[in-house]
């Protein structure tokens, strides 16, 4: 087996529920928006290798969720197929389910009366973990993690932090094959996503064909650690490859930051000459508006300024950058990942 | 796939959900222990409620005993009767907290998991998923068995009810194939109630009272038979909740012979040959409520996730 997890075509759509829809027809109702048919994902194909670290970069709503879940046996898809560890996930959820795991980001899985030791131990014997072997491997990871200290604290008392550790060691205790981490660095301090990121590095490196499926939308964590990276936007995958040949992609293209003043309008830069793409992001708290441009052609420059000069804003400081994987999303879609 | 590879396939199969089954019952049986107050809120709090019952029933024989026209065996017969109402009363009692464990903890468990978020890891797990339903119900046995041993023998003691126990093996298997039946049927409303959602929890409060009237926790139900009309219908419906059957047969084999044999429903045996039917249909029901929920939820991904 080639490959850890392979996708061909494959679609998954949203429809609304029937409350939505009855909400919808009664005029007094408050049906918002969104209440059509929601495509999650669109066609997606895609190949992961064996003991490869794989990441999904999208921003949110991108389908990276749905294209887990679908991969984890949660949710079927609504066409396409999926195999993961060689089974098909619609035909053959339960071999699969024995070779996988998953942790995300924010989860507030477990028991808060059960200690951390107790609550990873329990979700380990639901993949049939021996228990001698499964308490040995959950101290093991309590050091590797830096959680040895609240090994026997209840759970409802760790925090955030504490506890995302702990899905962490619940993720790993089983040993999968294939783990799914969905941004599990969300909202966690610099320490706490360091150590994460080291051990998922080491993880995948250190034993022969163990496969990470990550998403995030940090790009220096996916540059940091990926082998690959697909970048997913409103259900498609429009670009997969290594982080390097993915900057490479715009390597004929300059990078420009600014910070000026609030603008009023960004438009006056769509459709600029030299302007391949550009994103921008208002600031409330410094007043200020940050502006990241791919340029096809540098001498835009001038424009730009005068663009920003002619609605009266300060130019705070303009840098010429290295193309990160934030360009490459902004070249290729438009906007940033925030 | 060849036969060898068949039977080393099965043994890994029953220990991975026997391990599923002890891993789920344990947040119920130690999490109850680290909150020692449940010995006052639900083992010595239902007797307030049992006592309200007995005082009745002890008002009304004081009625015929403190009556000097009454004859002495006619008072002794009298005692007899009344020791087999208040014990039914607090056989009732115990009964009481199986019924409202399946009810608020066992039927509604799969929404809360969902809620907090565990229903996902559990879907996603290779356990069989009657193993989950079953850990969650060991589990919940376990913890109110302690419970309703600890409201029996302080109602026994507080009430001085005399037991008289005339099968005691007969009594265990009912006691046994009754909570069977009872988590059974826990099961089946477990993944009816995920598919409610929230309005399963109104749910729970309309089948709780009218349950205990219904299946005669405070009176031997088969009285319902001589109410006109409509108390024959309501005893045949009530036949349908294993704890109906269940105490009738358990009331039967501590208090022989009580009120003339008049107020039972059926014999014990074959209150036990319905109450393990009872048990098989719910378990199978559960099964296939969950299959089916479980495809529900991965076609229409609203069932595991959390606020959907």
């Amino acid at each position: 087996m080639e490959f850890a997890i392979e996708t061909k075509d494959l679609v998954r759509v949203f429809k609304p529920s029937r409350k939505l829809l009855k909400r919808k027809k009664n005029p007094n109702g408050e049906g918002g928006s969104g209440e059509g048919p929601v495509t999650a994902l669109d066609r997606v194909t895609t190949q992961i290798r064996q003991g490869e670290l794989f990441g999904l970069l999208g921003p949110n709503g991108a389908g990276k969720t749905t294209l887990i879940k679908i991969l984890c046996t949660l949710l079927l898809p609504t066409s396409g197929q999926a195999w993961v560890a060689g089974h098909d996930i619609s035909k053959d959820p339960f071999p699969i389910r024995e070779r996988i795991n998953m942790v995300s980001g924010g989860e507030t899985s477990g028991y808060g009366l059960l200690t951390t030791r107790e609550n990873v131990w329990m979700f380990s014997q639901f993949y049939g973990v021996n228990s001698k072997v499964a308490k040995a491997r959950i101290d093991e990871l309590l050091h590797i993690f830096g959680l040895w200290d609240k090994r026997d604290a209840k759970v409802r008392t760790l925090s955030s932090g504490q506890r995302q550790k702990m899905n962490m060691i619940r993720g790993f205790v089983t040993d999968p094959d294939i783990l799914f981490l969905d941004e599990p660095t969300l909202g966690l301090d610099v320490n706490a996503s360091r150590v994460i990121r080291e051990y998922v590095e080491a993880w995948v490196r250190k034993q022969k064909g163990k496969t990470v499926l990550l998403t995030t939308h940090y790009m220096a964590e996916a540059d940091q650690m990926c082998d690959r990276i697909a970048i997913i936007d409103r259900g498609r995958i429009l670009a997969c490859d290594t982080p390097e040949n993915l900057k490479r992609t715009i390597r004929h293209d300059t990078t420009f930051r600014l910070e000026v003043d609030t603008l009023r309008s960004a438009s006056a830069f769509s459709g600029m000459k030299g302007v391949k793409n550009f994103s921008s992001k208002d600031d409330a708290s410094k007043n200020t508006t940050s502006l990241t441009f791919i340029l096809e052609d540098e001498s835009a420059v001038s424009d730009i300024l005068s663009a920003v000069q002619a609605q009266g804003a300060k130019i705070h400081y303009l840098q010429k950058s290295e193309p990160t994987l934030e360009d490459v999303f902004i070249s290729m879609v438009g906007r940033g990942l925030e | 796939m060849s036969a060898a590879t068949v039977t080393s396939r099965i043994p890994h199969r029953i220990r991975l959900n026997l391990r599923a089954v002890v891993g789920r019952a344990y947040p119920r049986i130690v999490g109850a222990n680290r909150e020692p107050s449940w010995i006052f809120f639900e083992a010595i709090l239902p007797l307030l409620g049992i006592a309200a019952y007995v005082f009745i029933y002890q008002a009304l024989a004081n009625r015929v005993l403190l009556d000097p026209t009454v004859s002495a065996a006619d008072k002794a017969a009298t005692v007899a009767a009344t020791n087999a109402l208040i014990g039914s009363v607090v056989l009732g009692g115990t009964m009481i907290a199986f019924w409202l464990n399946v009810l608020w903890s066992m039927a509604s468990q799969l929404y809360w998991e969902k809620e907090i978020g565990n229903l996902q890891l559990y879907m996603m797990a290779p356990m069989s998923r009657m193993a989950l339903l079953g850990g969650m119900a060991v589990g919940g046995m376990f913890m109110t068995s302690v419970r309703a041993i600890t409201t029996l023998v302080a109602g026994v003691v507080v009430f001085s009810i005399v037991l008289q126990v005339t099968n005691p093996f007969l009594l265990i298997a009912v006691f046994f194939a009754t909570l069977v039946a009872l988590y059974g049927m826990g099961m089946t409303l477990a993944s009816l109630y995920l598919l409610w959602g929230r309005e399963a929890w109104h749910l729970s409060a309309l089948l709780e009272e009218p349950i205990f009237f219904t299946s005669g926790f405070y009176f031997p139900a088969g009285g319902l038979a001589y109410v006109g009309g409509w108390g024959r219908v309501l005893l045949t419906a009530a036949t349908a909740i294993p704890a109906t059957l269940g105490l009738d047969a358990m009331r039967q084999l501590v208090f022989p012979g009580a009120w003339g044999d008049k107020l039972w429903i059926f014999s014990p045996e074959v209150e036990l040959v319905i109450i393990l039917v009872l048990g098989v249909v719910f378990l199978v029901l559960a099964r296939y409520a969950l299959a089916y929920l479980e495809l529900l939820a991965r076609r229409e991904g609203r069932l595991t996730s959390r606020h959907q």
